[in-house]
């Protein structure tokens, strides 16, 4: 009796109690809430005093996707994806290629790579803007090839910047999940397609590639989960998703409305916009991988 | 060993052959320059970095990417411990991740070994919610987190406030889980024949067995407060109790033209910031091992 109540080890539930609560106060019931904010007019009272919150239905949806700051957020992190997924996917993929072919300081290349991707982004986000000034190092070499207005404060360039910071800071994790694939691409192929009579880029085409598929897909899918809450390269780099609002991104948004302007319900409706769209896009993205991989 | 594809890679095996014309030697020259490349554009801004933080007066050319004898000071350092309090902002972030460390190492543990090792009821339910954690961005919770922890509970600058939403990290219960199911059923039989109870059996046999697991997962665990900005810049409005990140990142976006050096200053901050991560990391950075991030891969 007890055990089909409990199950077989009733005392796990114990054991995991602490965890369970945890996600329960901290994950689940916050989006619970945060759903909540989103289809009532809520707003910011001193504490311990209770005010009605009226149900207004779909009206701060409405008011958000309809807002062109929002709007051009998103393209934003439309923006993002563009340059960062095929640089990731070239530059980490190539990398771990080369390093797995290295016979000669393979661990001082892997830390390399890695350090960016353990520094806060605090730190490098400090040296980026240093090197990226309009009299900082990077134009001082590009001399009269630097754009005008500087990387940071150009309207065109300030989101593919963040883009390029964001690929730098993380290709080393990237790096190593390939290099993780690569190990269980089975070498058989490799000699079959040496044997058919395949070129070095041939058979990185026709095997490593595809025998790699699953961790792009998982590039791909991070890549999405980043663009989607990318603030703090925003905030610094571009002074607040600046020039003129030209490197905004929807966490940036929400930031600003809910917590500075006081409006959490538009704010809590652009974060359930945004997830919905992350969860639609990882979806398609797994029943795509998975049915090509058959 | 390396059977019959010699004939593919010839001079990778044998340094006889003439090494300037055979394919093999052109792409180990192509494979070194790539890594060489690679590993100069990653390691030049942490270079840059201290180089620039120990300038007297700033030089943005080309030259001062090369440190000179007489441009050398520890002022920069000075300035940004008299502007942030550093030893007070290192302290809060590492009470701030200390508190997540011990959350995840306790909790955590617990968790991860029931999911993996004990059948109790709602075991799947938290299973796929621990997976929906990994999901779904914090992004989504930020707000209400903040309505709720700093205006409801009154916990805006305090140090549990900031430590709650992260106090057990469900990367490391996932980690921990995928160490405990790979270790051998019969042990864990044998324990319980011999009448040892759960948290016994945990104790002495199956956390003696994970201790790489235990490791990976505290550098892992470690990384992610220490080097986090926006809850921790959500939550403390007060400078004396903000983590180096947020205090840094507020230096950066307001005060920087009233020092003589502002970006001397801000390097500064920025290498004490990065030095306790990264000296962590190359410590242990064997511990970082590919077959861990590989698990989540191979499916």
């Amino acid at each position: 009796m007890t055990t089909r109540l409990f199950g077989r080890q009733p005392v796990g539930m114990l054991l995991a109690a602490p965890y369970a609560v945890f996600i329960a106060v901290i994950f689940a019931y916050p989006i619970g809430f945060a759903v909540y904010m989103s289809f009532t007019d809520y707003y910011f009272t001193a504490p311990g005093v209770r005010v009605p919150h009226p149900f207004v239905g779909f009206d701060n949806y409405k008011t958000v996707l309809t807002d062109p700051a929002v709007l051009a957020s998103f393209g934003h992190v439309g923006i993002f994806l563009i340059v960062n997924v095929p640089l990731t996917v070239a530059l980490s993929l190539g990398l771990a290629v080369a390093l797995n072919r290295a016979i000669h300081f393979r661990t001082f290349f892997r830390a390399a790579y890695y350090v960016p991707y353990v520094t806060a982004s605090v730190a490098v986000v400090a040296v980026w803007l240093v090197l990226f000034k309009t009299d900082g190092l990077v134009n001082q070499i590009l001399g009269p090839l630097a754009p005008d207005p500087s990387w940071l404060v150009n309207s065109v360039w300030a989101m593919p910047l963040i883009a390029l910071f964001v690929t730098w800071k993380g290709l080393g994790f990237f790096i190593l999940l390939y290099l993780a694939a690569l190990q269980n691409v089975p070498k058989e192929l490799y000699e079959s397609a040496s044997v058919d009579g395949a070129g070095a880029w041939r058979s990185f085409r026709s095997v490593t590639v595809p025998g790699v598929r699953q961790a792009t897909a998982l590039v791909l899918l991070l890549a999405i989960v980043t663009g989607a809450n990318l603030f703090t390269e925003p905030y610094l780099l571009t002074g607040g998703g600046g020039p003129d609002g030209a490197s905004t991104t929807p966490v940036l948004l929400m930031y600003q409305q809910g917590i500075q302007q006081g409006h959490p319900s538009t704010a809590s409706a652009i974060g359930v916009v945004l997830v919905i769209l992350v969860l639609l896009v990882a979806l398609v993205n797994r029943r795509l991988t998975e049915r090509s991989g058959r | 060993m390396t059977t019959p594809h010699t004939r593919a890679v010839p001079a990778d095996e044998k340094g006889a052959v003439p090494v300037a014309s055979r394919p093999g030697a052109r792409s180990r020259f192509l494979v070194m320059g790539a890594l060489i490349t690679g590993a100069v554009i990653f390691l030049f801004p942490f270079y840059y970095m201290v180089v620039a933080s120990l300038q007297l007066s700033p030089n943005l050319s080309l030259g001062g990417a090369f440190p000179s004898l007489g441009n050398l000071t520890l002022d920069n350092y000075a300035q940004i411990n008299a502007a942030l309090n550093l030893w007070q902002s290192l302290l809060n972030s590492g009470i701030f991740t200390g508190g997540v460390l011990l959350g995840t190492m306790v909790f955590g543990v617990l968790g991860g070994y029931a999911l993996a090792m004990l059948h109790f009821r709602g075991r799947g339910v938290l299973f796929s919610a621990m997976l929906l954690v990994l999901v779904v961005p914090f992004q989504l919770s930020m707000i209400p987190l903040y309505v709720l922890i700093a205006r409801d509970y009154g916990l805006g600058d305090t140090y549990l406030g900031m430590i709650l939403p992260f106090a057990i990290n469900s990367t490391a219960v996932f980690i921990f889980r995928q160490y405990f199911l790979q270790l051998p059923s019969e042990l864990f039989d044998a324990a319980r024949i011999d009448g040892a109870g759960e948290l016994r059996t945990l104790w002495s046999i199956a956390l003696p067995l994970v201790r790489p697991a235990l490791l990976t997962a505290v550098l892992l665990t470690f990384i992610g407060p220490w080097n986090e900005f926006l809850w921790p810049f959500l939550i403390t409005k007060q400078q004396a109790k903000q983590p180096l990140a947020v205090a840094l990142a507020n230096y950066i976006s307001t005060v920087q033209a009233s020092t003589t050096n502002p970006y001397g200053a801000i390097l500064a901050g920025a290498v004490v910031l990065a030095i306790p991560a990264v000296a962590l990391f190359l410590l242990f950075q064997r511990h970082f091992v590919s077959t861990d991030l590989g698990s989540g891969v191979k499916g």
